[in-house]
């Protein structure tokens, strides 16, 4: 078993909710709580959930552009979380983000090329020309054009805006990167031309992804193991072809049942029964008790409303966080 | 490395123009547009120019006095009259220009400078340097500028500072009222720039704090605080007539427009000498206006948001 890139160890990251007049901690919002990843070299494991289900809020503890409440964050056996800023700027460029939103994410007064190149210059991994030449290359890898260099940002479309933003992460070489969301943004059809950027990318730099989604068939096209999040929660992990044919976790089967069909009438073979999860996923900071779950779990028992579920091994690389399957 | 071009873009490359750009360039051919701010802006070039130039064709620019020329009314010889003390009062006017223009423009660099980096500082580095900094400022902000302006300048006088130094002093005194309404508008922007997306991505590329505030956080303030100094010109001029005008700004015989108005504050002057106050009057008038309506023009091709 090669060694693991990155590690992310019972991951807790909560935000404090203050009030009155001196910013009293009333409580927390528990965005993260209690999340293990492990992500070993070329790999591209699929972080899935729903809206405010914390996706995000784990890509952005892991390059601590949040602040974690406990646990720990292992970039190549390196806790990310104890590193002074200083050294944790010089690994910066080996662990990289792509944001989900390509509008708010680039500075609308930095040419385009400048945007990619500049972490290079300040990070001294190259010189100014050196830079201009790397950069070009990382453009034409994402479907750039040489002229685009000095545009800015506001002269592009939102697909080809992401695709600045993946080129701004390629071009420092990084052996991580944490994508959050990035094609939720774009439009069905620009979403599969960076997907299959992404993919390419993957089999021409042995990149190691860790991709943050809500679309599953996204997910399962790129990844080779997925997680299932659920407020804050891990609820399952298992390798893609496990998961989409064997789910256990009735989160992750209720999930499964949701994604759209090419042919609604002509029924896949492995065509789940839909299930359809009434309400809103409940609030983090007062999260229910025992399986956080059950509120919405059509198969909920009273163990499920007392205990809080272990996050088992069940088969293979199943893992799971349920009482009942 | 694998070349991997995506169809969409294939297509944009036949449509290419590959001309570099600039945002500034833009926005001065938008500004080039409006044809209001334009001619504000000739006219303020045009003031500059002639306040600066003038006077050297002027046979009467050694101010001297004449006693057989009184009090006499524009003719030919002194287009603009002349004044108690027999001096051209054409000659005068631009002179005095040169002062107050001066004085304005150089006011607004001084607060700009001490606005823009003690905001940029508050807004940067936040916490305990932010209090401080932003207390002052409030502090100042509390106290009405032209009751603040009187004390200095009568401070001045009772200090028997010489005349020759005061129009410094009073660059000073503007300066000083003017910097804490910058240092928060500067703080305010770079608060609001902090936490905005990109700098989460610059920080993520491990930029250092040099790269992020100047490259990243400045340029998206600098616009802004180019319209509010423009506009900051104005209002300096004016608080230099208005101290001049009472005897607290810049004294004669130095000219400043506020001070050769103040020279027909009696009711005599006032109606039987009339080019002793209108071309002083119109010359503040126009010029503030002047002024007011370029950075109007600024403010709509480089910040559409802050439309009022």
């Amino acid at each position: 078993m090669t060694e693991a890139l990155l590690e992310v160890n019972h991951l807790k990251t909560y935000f404090p909710i203050t009030s009155g007049l001196f910013n009293r901690t009333v409580g927390h919002v528990k965005a993260v709580d209690d999340i293990s990843i492990t992500l070993k070299e070329g790999e591209a494991f699929g972080l899935v959930g729903e809206s405010g289900s914390g996706k995000s809020t784990v890509g952005k503890t892991i390059v601590r552009l949040a602040d974690k409440t406990s646990g720990e964050v292992k970039f190549k056996g390196i806790d990310l979380h104890q590193l002074s800023e200083k050294e944790l700027r010089k690994l910066r460029p080996k662990l990289q983000l792509i944001f989900q939103d390509p509008y708010s994410s680039l500075n609308p007064r930095v040419r385009v090329g400048d945007a990619i190149g500049e972490a290079l210059i300040n990070h001294g991994l190259a010189t100014k020309a050196e830079a201009r030449e790397l950069v070009l290359e990382v453009m034409d890898a994402c479907g750039l054009s040489t002229y685009h260099y000095d545009r800015f940002p506001h002269e592009f479309s939102g697909g080809q805006r992401q695709r600045i933003g993946i080129a701004r992460a390629l071009v420092l070489n990084p052996d991580l990167i944490i994508a959050d969301e990035p094609v939720s943004a774009l439009d069905v059809s620009i979403q599969a031309q960076i997907i299959n950027l992404f993919r390419k990318l993957q089999v021409s730099r042995g990149l190691t992804y860790l991709f943050i989604s809500h679309d599953l068939s996204v997910v399962e096209h790129l990844c080779t193991r997925i997680g299932v999040m659920y407020l804050g929660t891990m609820m399952e992990t298992a390798s893609r072809d496990e998961l989409f044919r064997n789910p256990l976790h009735p989160y992750t089967k209720a999930l499964l049942s949701a994604v759209p069909v090419p042919i609604p009438k002509k029924k896949r073979k492995d065509q789940k029964e839909r299930i359809v999860l009434s309400g809103d996923i409940p609030n983090p900071a007062n999260p229910p008790s025992g399986c956080k779950f059950h509120t919405r779990c059509p198969f909920a028992t009273d163990i499920c409303r007392e205990q809080l579920p272990v996050f088992r091994h069940a088969g293979g690389d199943h893992y799971i966080a349920c009482h009942l399957a | 490395m694998a070349s991997i071009s995506g169809g969409a873009v294939e297509l944009k490359r036949s449509q290419a123009v590959p001309v570099r750009s600039s945002l500034w360039r833009q926005a001065m051919l938008r500004l080039r547009k409006n044809k209001l701010a334009m001619s504000g802006l000739g006219f303020i070039i045009f003031m500059f120019l002639i306040c600066f130039i003038g006077p050297l064709f002027s046979p009467y620019a050694d101010g001297k006095i004449d006693t057989a020329n009184m009090y006499s009314a524009p003719s030919w010889e002194h287009w603009l009259g002349t004044d108690l003390l027999g001096r051209d009062m054409m000659t005068r006017l631009l002179q005095a220009g040169r002062i107050s223009l001066t004085v304005g423009f150089a006011s607004m660099c001084i607060s700009v400078l001490i606005g823009s980096i003690l905001g940029a500082i508050a807004g940067y580095y936040r916490g305990i340097v932010d209090q401080v900094i932003m207390r002052v400022a409030d502090l100042l902000l509390t106290i009405p500028s032209l009751p603040i302006l009187f004390i200095l300048g009568a401070l001045l006088s009772e200090w028997k500072v010489p005349t020759e130094y005061r129009m410094y002093i009073v660059m000073l005194m503007l300066s000083f009222v003017g910097w804490p309404g910058l240092a928060r508008l500067v703080r305010s922007q770079m608060l609001s720039v902090r936490e905005r997306e990109f700098m989460q991505a610059a920080t993520v590329l491990g930029l250092d704090d040099r790269r992020k505030l100047f490259h990243h956080m400045l340029p998206n303030i600098i616009p802004l605080l180019i319209v509010v100094a423009t506009l900051n010109i104005g209002g300096s001029i004016l608080y230099e007539s208005v101290l001049s005008f009472f005897g607290l700004g810049v004294m004669p015989p130095t000219p400043t427009w506020g001070n050769m108005i103040d020279s027909a504050n009696n009711l005599i002057d006032f109606e039987q000498h009339p080019w002793l106050w209108i071309p002083p009057g119109a010359a503040i008038f126009t010029t503030v206006i002047a002024i007011n309506i370029f950075g109007d023009g600024l403010r709509d091709v480089l910040d559409p948001k802050q439309k009022k």
